[in-house]
């Protein structure tokens, strides 16, 4: 019936044949999508005041490399993360907590006491004491903890997430 | 524009050409049984997809593997579906590709000249199984542990070689984490690749040689 204006048999099941396959696709193929994007979806905050050590341990003018660990829950195990601070305890109590991840690629910079500078084995970014840029590619300074004192001993405020 | 596009790629890759074989065949008339063996064919690429999936979060070591599957069910979202497809999609695709066989053996469709049809169509039904057996084990509870435990055993019956090929199934005289990390390289490598190149000689001489009809009392 080549001049009926009603759909005929073949367009129909293709019709109905593309409708199917795309509510099959959709079912599997959206939930797919949350399926794969949670664990980027779901970061978890956290935040504490972690205990450094007493005051006395910092030596004045030399930034001294402090080591401390956080754990956390990634997907079905318990992950323990290691960071650094450099603790930089200046004239009187001026004090200053740096983290030692650099901020260009995120390797880790170390104090080199020769030059008096912090810096990057990655891709050669040099700070100075205070976490200031001297050269290289990092785009900001050295991030800083927020600190506190109490009772001599030294805390910095770990947020993350 | 569309159809410029279209003529450009048609010209070059033949899809016309692709489809008018494929899909366009002539087919004698028949019933909805012989629609088992596409609903094999959708069922496959529904487990390759959602076992895609599943890899993303599964680890098929002792330590993990359960601990995994919890997150998959509890912590990823629609993790649930993802597993629960994958999980009855193999029940029924067990029975879907059993029901084609079946079908295949009572209207005399395995016969000249589709025999070699129906022997890839034998590897395809033991990969199935093999499939389902070596997925059973990978949640790594209890049920999955004691029933490979009984599976390996019986393949451990056979006489004189049955200590053997039980040793070579689990990776060892036990079960460990070896057995779960062969059942998943199975599971996830060697058989979709014996499957997807027997489905691949199986389709190609389903189009080569037409389908037959369904037999007649003369037959």
């Amino acid at each position: 019936m080549p001049d009926s204006p009603h759909m005929n048999r073949r367009e129909f099941v293709t019709v109905v044949t593309v409708a199917v396959g795309t509510a099959i696709g959709a079912v599997v193929g959206l939930p797919a999508i949350g399926y794969i994007l949670t664990p980027a979806v779901k970061v978890q905050e956290s935040e504490a005041w972690v205990p450094i050590g007493p005051l006395a341990n910092f030596p004045v003018g030399v930034p001294t490399l402090i080591s401390f660990v956080r754990s956390k829950v990634n997907g079905w195990e318990k992950t323990a993360n290691s960071y650094g601070v450099f603790v930089i305890r200046g004239e009187g109590d001026q004090i200053k907590t740096l983290s030692n991840v650099c901020t260009h690629l995120s390797c880790r910079v170390n104090w080199d006491d020769a030059s008096q500078q912090f810096k990057c084995p990655c891709h050669d970014a040099a700070f100075d004491i205070n976490g200031g840029i001297i050269h290289g590619p990092q785009p900001r300074p050295l991030d800083e903890y927020e600190f506190k004192i109490e009772e001599g001993n030294l805390l910095i405020h770990f947020v993350e997430g | 524009m569309f159809r410029k596009i279209f003529a450009w790629l048609d010209e070059r890759l033949g899809l016309t050409t692709i489809y008018e074989v494929t899909l366009d065949r002539k087919v004698p008339k028949v019933n909805w049984f012989f629609t088992l063996g596409s609903a094999s064919l959708f069922l496959f690429v529904l487990q390759g997809v959602t076992g895609m999936l599943l890899t993303i979060y599964y680890v098929p070591s002792p330590d993990h593997a359960y601990d995994s599957i919890q997150y998959i069910m509890n912590g990823v979202t629609f993790g649930w579906l993802v597993r629960g497809i994958h999980h009855w999609g193999a029940s029924l695709m067990v029975l879907v590709v059993f029901f084609h066989m079946l079908r295949t053996f009572y209207f005399a469709a395995y016969k000249y000249p589709r025999e070699f049809t129906w022997v890839t169509g034998v590897v395809l039904l033991l990969a199935t199984l093999g499939m389902g057996f070596t997925g059973y084990l990978l949640p790594w509870n209890q049920k999955a542990y004691w029933a490979t435990t009984v599976g390996t055993a019986i393949a451990g019956s056979v006489p004189f070689i049955g200590k053997f090929i039980e040793q070579v199934l689990r990776g060892g005289s036990d079960l460990s984490a070896v057995t779960l990390a062969r059942f998943f390289s199975a599971h996830i490598w060697w058989l979709p690749a014996i499957l997807a190149a027997m489905i691949g000689l199986h389709l190609y001489m389903v189009i080569r040689l037409g389908i037959s009809a369904v037999p007649t009392e003369e037959d």
